[in-house]
C-alpha cells in the first residue's frame, strides 16, 4: 500500500449484512469483476477503500510540500518548469482521488478534517525534509519509482472509480520518476561535489523509499482481506522486492552506491538480497514522530485557514447571482 | 461564513478526445458555478492534450438506473439473438450481404 495507516482496522463487519448478498459481492470480486458506486458492497470494503483511497490522497497533496520548497531555487529554467509540472500534477492525482473516494458517500470535507485532526495518515515519506536539489531527482527516482510500483497493479484493483483514477495517475507519474532519474544522473556525472550531493540524497532516501511499501507481510494485518477483494493485488513484500531488484542496477549504472552493506545478487533466487528496514524508524514516523511531520500538518492548516475566506465568498457570489438571475427570469 | 459543511457543488467532467469521438466521462471536480467548474476541469483533466472540448454537468442533476435493476432492464436483450446479423445463416456463395 501506498499509505501507511497500521492502525486501520478492516475486520469483517459482516453482523447485520445479509449473507445472500456478502456471497454475491464475493463471487463477483473474485471473477475480477468491477464493483460501481451504486452497486451493493460491505460496509468493511466501503470502509478499506474510504480509507486507502483517501490516504492516497492525502499522500498526492502533502506530497506536494516537500517539492513545492524547490520550485522557487530550481538550478535553470528547464528544471523549474519541469517541476512546477510535476507540482501540479500530484495536486491533480490528488484530485482524482478524493473525487473517486467521494463516490463511495464520504464529502471532500470530511476528508480535509481526518488529514488536519491527524485521524487519517498519509505516505510516511513525505516526512522527511527535502535539504538539498538532489533530494528532487532522488524524490522522482525513488519515490516517484515507488508509488509506480504500487500503483501499477492497482490500475486492476476491484472498485472501478478507484481503477479508473489508477490509469490515469500511471501515465502521468512515469514523466516524474524520469525527470528524477535525469537530475541524478546529471549530478552524478557532474563536479566530484555534485555527485556526492547525489549520493547524500540516495542515502537519505533509500531506506524511507523501502518502508513505503509497508509493514512486512507476517505484521500487515489487513493484506489477507484486501488482497481477497482485489483492494491490492500483492504483497508488500513482494512489491519491496521487485522495486530492490529493478532499482538497484539503475543506481549502479550512474556510478552510485545503494546504502546497504547487506545487498548482494542472490543468484539461485534471482533477486537481491537486501537488509532489514529500521522498522522502528518506521513505526515512529507513523505515529506522527518525522523529521518534519509537524511542519507538514502545519502548512495544510494554514493553505486551509488562509482559503477559507475565498471557499466562502466564491460560494456566496456565486449563490448572488444565481439568486439575481432567477429573479430577473 | 465559514461553515465547514458548506461544500461547493460536484459537478461531472466529460472530455472530447479529438474531433469525431463523442464526450467520455473524465471524472469530477467541485466549483460553485458552470464557469468555475470547467477551469477547473480544464487544469485536473486536460493538462496533456486529453481533449478538444469539455462538457460539466451538476452530479444531483444526472439520473442514473438503479443496479438493482439491472436484471429487468438489460436481460431481456439476453434472449434476442436474432438482432445479430450472425443469427441469419447465408450460404458460402452469397456475396455483399
Amino acid at each position: 500500500m501506498y499509505t501507511t495507516d497500521m492502525t486501520g482496522k478492516t475486520k469483517a463487519e459482516a453482523v447485520a449484512e445479509d449473507p445472500a448478498l456478502i456471497a454475491a459481492f464475493e463471487a463477483r470480486v473474485a471473477n475480477d469483476e468491477f464493483i460501481e458506486p451504486k452497486d451493493w458492497m460491505p460496509e468493511a470494503y466501503r470502509k478499506t477503500l474510504v480509507r486507502q483511497m483517501s490516504q492516497h490522497a492525502h499522500s498526492e497533496i502533502v506530497g506536494m510540500l516537500p517539492e513545492g520548497n524547490w520550485i522557487s531555487r530550481a538550478p535553470n529554467l528547464r528544471r523549474k518548469a519541469i517541476l512546477l509540472a510535476k507540482v501540479q500534477d500530484e495536486g491533480g492525482h490528488g484530485l482524482y482521488l478524493y473525487a473517486a473516494a467521494e463516490t463511495l458517500g464520504t464529502s471532500r470535507d470530511e476528508m480535509t478534517e481526518a488529514l488536519l485532526s491527524g485521524k487519517a495518515k498519509y505516505s510516511t515519506i513525505f516526512n522527511y525534509p527535502t535539504l538539498t536539489w538532489a533530494d528532487i531527482g532522488a524524490i522522482g527516482w525513488l519515490v516517484d519509482g515507488a508509488a509506480i510500483m504500487n500503483q501499477v497493479p492497482l490500475q486492476r484493483t476491484s472498485y472501478g472509480p478507484y481503477a479508473r483514477a489508477m490509469v490515469r495517475i500511471c501515465k502521468e507519474e512515469s514523466f516524474h520518476q524520469r525527470q528524477g532519474y535525469e537530475i541524478m544522473m546529471h549530478l552524478a556525472a557532474g563536479t566530484p561535489e555534485q555527485k556526492r550531493m547525489a549520493q547524500d540524497a540516495l542515502n537519505r532516501w533509500w531506506w524511507p523509499s523501502l518502508m513505503m511499501f509497508g509493514p512486512p507481510d507476517d505484521k500487515s494485518p489487513n493484506t489477507a482481506q484486501s488482497m481477497r477483494w482485489r483492494i491490492k493485488r500483492d504483497t508488500n513484500d513482494e512489491l519491496r522486492q521487485k522495486f530492490v531488484d529493478i532499482t538497484v542496477p539503475q543506481a549502479e549504472a550512474i556510478g552510485l552506491t545503494v546504502p546497504d552493506p547487506a545487498l548482494k545478487w542472490n543468484e539461485e533466487r534471482g533477486a537481491y538480497d537486501f537488509g532489514e528496514v529500521d522498522w522502528e524508524e518506521f513505526a515512529a514516523v507513523v505515529r506522527g514522530e518525522g523529521p518534519v511531520t509537524k511542519e507538514r500538518i502545519q502548512a495544510r492548516q494554514k493553505a486551509w485557514d488562509d482559503g477559507a475566506w475565498v471557499r466562502d465568498a466564491a460560494r456566496v457570489h456565486a449563490e448572488k447571482r444565481a439568486a439575481a438571475k432567477l429573479a430577473a427570469e | 461564513m465559514s461553515d465547514a459543511s458548506k461544500e461547493w457543488p460536484l459537478w461531472e467532467v466529460f472530455v472530447r478526445g479529438k474531433g469525431g469521438l463523442s464526450h467520455r466521462h473524465a471524472g469530477s471536480v467541485h466549483a460553485v458555478d458552470a464557469k468555475m467548474a470547467l477551469e477547473h476541469a480544464r487544469d485536473t483533466y486536460t493538462r496533456r492534450m486529453e481533449g478538444v472540448s469539455l462538457w460539466v454537468l451538476p452530479s444531483a442533476q444526472i439520473v442514473a438506473s438503479d443496479p438493482g435493476d439491472a436484471g429487468a432492464l438489460f436481460e431481456p436483450a439476453e434472449d434476442k439473438v436474432y438482432r445479430h446479423p450472425t443469427f441469419y445463416k447465408i450460404p458460402d456463395g452469397i456475396t455483399h450481404i
